[in-house]
């Protein structure tokens, strides 16, 4: 066994670990981290496949950004996560006999004879002066260039329709308005009152 | 690689409309409420030119531009161009019902522009790839919109449930075509099918990946066994919605299978015709049965709308020039069939009343006989009553059918509109013979007044004079 062979059986091994506690943990926090985890493990995979640029962007979109931001959803709601196990016990049958089927399939058609390295060619190995991103780029904006523009649209709609659902002005909202709070004169705020000085009892 | 300017000639429809709903977004921001009303003139100006840009793009010679990720053919500029005027409709039908409710914003209009681009991009996909961005982006458009009334418990969860399941159906149709690229190695149609014609040792994926493919299909017509979700999107989204959700993305759903099974998938037939056969024979059944036990009208539309689909599909089995051109008939026919019977219950409803139970229907004809007449014809053309559009629409469906020997399925298909006729013609008796049960009188806006009445009377028109659509149907595929 080589070492590249090595590596990609080692982080293999690490990303189905993860990906499984992902799924298992009680923690909603465990969880998210295990996740993180299986990110970057795919990251890795992705680097032997000559990948670079979408393993980095693996790391920092969805590590760096996506992840934390769940973290801080996690961390700032307090989920309760036991109502939605419930009838766990009671949908595994079913869930697991879909499950099976779906592999058993899967493991008729998508096998070694059909996607094997007999019948796929073995993609070529380039150089170090290779630029994965370079090639990448070359495509989006000439061949592809109509499904990115549709993409970025795609994009501009979950915008609109997240703020659409989110953003409303409740009356009694508590917000601050610099211009005034700069403009207060003293007077606006103590207010002198006289009044006669009370006997004594 | 260099894009000449000239390839964007074709796709000067989508240009416009992205470039018109971008520009309504902006002016929406900087304009009061009470001027809400230019986003809407807006958006109907810009249906209304892209209508007409497409309607002149009839003649025009396919073009595939864009290294084949778009194809510009006499099919895909017919299917805007009624996309864009069953859209008109939609949007004309909602404004008061939104007024009414306080939630006329101008992101109703943008969002369904979207969509309508969504469509567009599906209607003229000629990649794998551009298909499911075009089916994201008009069901993406579509799940706001559903949960668009952010106070209505019933629209959250029915948006909840269309997202959940529609994202389901989605990873369905990826999956298949993610298969489909392993067995062919292309995402472009005209390639995906001439890999197909060779067919080799990759049978059993490309049978696999046209399940997935079936599956993510019928999940968007809505289909039966994947039609649970379509009842209850439609009684719980808001009834504009429902009368958008209803129409135009049907005429897109048609055309994304004439696109993935006709043309990508052609070489299979004989495997999705038996898939099909199955689908469409259940969603007579079922949609037809059920309805007749529903007392809320839009839930007794949802179910219709699931047979109908059973009869357009009837049309795709057929295989033949023949049964697409009655198909695409059928999509087009029904779109307007579908805003006419939703707009029906905007045009009963005021702020605060929702008449989407079948008894408020009852004496329609003694507050108002025209309108009681629109919905009697709207009705009648549903069930297939000469001398409706609905009676073309499914007789060039039934013969479609019987000219490729399927006698059987075209029995199996009368035999349940006769039972579908039923729950129709039962609101025809509401309306006609029952006492009404609130004796207000109506007073519609005049622009739903008029936009029902010439809904009813297209349905009417299109009847009578049902030659030119099915020539045009039939020019445009042959």
């Amino acid at each position: 066994m080589d070492f590249e062979r090595f590596i990609f059986y080692f982080f293999a091994a690490v990303l189905v670990f993860a990906a499984g506690r992902v799924i298992t943990v009680r923690n909603p926090v465990h969880a998210a981290l295990h996740l993180v985890l299986a990110f970057f493990t795919c990251a890795a995979l992705w680097l032997l496949l000559e990948a670079e640029f979408l393993a980095i962007a693996l790391v920092l979109v969805y590590v760096g950004a996506v992840m934390v931001l769940f973290l801080f959803v996690v961390m700032m709601l307090d989920i309760n996560v036991s109502p939605l196990r419930e009838g766990f016990i009671r949908y595994l049958p079913v869930g697991l006999s879909v499950a099976a089927l779906i592999v058993i399939e899967m493991f008729l058609v998508v096998r070694a004879r059909n996607f094997g390295a007999d019948a796929v060619a073995i993609p070529a190995r380039h150089g170090a002066d290779y630029s994965n991103t370079r090639e990448l780029g070359s495509v989006l904006y000439t061949d592809y260039v109509y499904p990115f523009e549709i993409a970025a649209v795609i994009l501009l709609v979950a915008i609109i329709a997240a703020i659409v659902l989110t953003m409303r002005r409740r009356p009694g909202t508590k917000h601050q308005n610099p211009v005034d709070q700069v403009a207060v004169k003293s007077s606006d705020r103590v207010r002198l009152v006289k009044m006669k000085a009370e006997e004594r009892q | 690689m260099n894009i000449a300017l000239s390839e964007f000639a074709p796709l000067s429809t989508e240009i416009f409309v992205l470039t018109m709903a971008c520009v309504i977004l902006i002016v929406d921001v900087f304009i009061s409420e009470q001027r809400r009303i230019i986003s809407y003139a807006l958006s109907l100006a810009t249906l209304l030119v892209a209508a007409l840009i497409s309607g002149s793009m009839l003649d025009n010679e396919t073009a595939v531009v864009l290294n084949g990720t778009f194809v510009s053919d006499p099919m895909a500029a017919l299917l805007k161009t009624c996309i864009f005027l069953i859209t008109i409709g939609v949007f004309m039908y909602s404004r008061s019902y939104l007024v009414a409710r306080g939630i006329f914003h101008g992101e109703y209009y943008v969002l369904g522009l979207f969509a309508v681009l969504g469509m567009m991009v599906l209607v003229s996909a000629h990649n794998l790839l551009t298909i499911y961005l075009g089916l994201e982006l008009l069901s993406l458009s579509l799940y706001a919109l559903v949960a668009f009334n952010r106070d209505s418990a019933e629209a959250s969860e029915a948006a909840m449930k269309y997202f959940v399941l529609g994202a389901l159906a989605s990873g369905m149709l990826l999956y298949g075509i993610s298969m489909l690229y392993g067995a062919t190695g292309s995402l472009d149609i005209a390639e995906v099918a001439a890999a197909l014609a060779a067919r080799g040792e990759m049978e059993m994926i490309q049978i696999f990946a046209l399940c997935f493919i079936v599956v993510g299909l019928a999940f968007k017509f809505g289909a039966v066994p994947f039609h649970m979700w379509v009842p209850d999107v439609y009684h719980g989204a808001p009834t504009p919605v429902t009368l958008f959700i209803g129409s135009a993305p049907k005429i897109a759903a048609f055309a994304m299978a004439m696109r993935l099974l006709e043309q990508a998938l052609g070489g299979l037939s004989a495997d999705w015709q038996d898939m099909l056969t199955i689908l469409a024979v259940l969603s007579l059944a079922i949609g037809n049965v059920i309805a007749i036990a529903q007392t809320n009208i839009k839930r007794m539309l949802a179910y219709s709308t699931i047979s109908h689909v059973g009869f357009l599909i009837l049309g795709l089995i057929a295989g033949t020039t023949e049964g697409y051109s009655a198909a695409m008939f059928y999509a087009i026919t029904y779109a307007l069939m579908a805003i006419g019977g939703f707009g029906m219950i905007i045009l009963l409803s005021r702020a605060g009343f929702e008449a989407d139970q079948l008894d408020d229907f009852k004496g329609l004809n003694e507050r108002s006989p025209w309108f009681a007449l629109m919905m009697l014809i709207l009705m009648f053309s549903m069930a297939g009553v000469p001398p409706t559009v609905g009676f073309y629409a499914k007789l060039s469906v039934l013969q479609a059918v019987i000219h490729v020997d399927m006698v059987w399925l075209a029995v199996v298909a009368v035999f349940f509109s006769i039972i579908g006729a039923f729950y129709y013609i039962r609101v025809i008796k509401l309306m006609y013979f029952d006492a009404p049960l609130s004796e207000e009188p109506l007073k519609p806006g005049a622009e739903l007044q008029v936009v029902v009445s010439v809904n009813g009377l297209a349905v009417l028109g299109l009847g009578i004079f049902p030659g030119a659509l099915l020539a045009l149907c039939n020019a445009v595929l042959a």
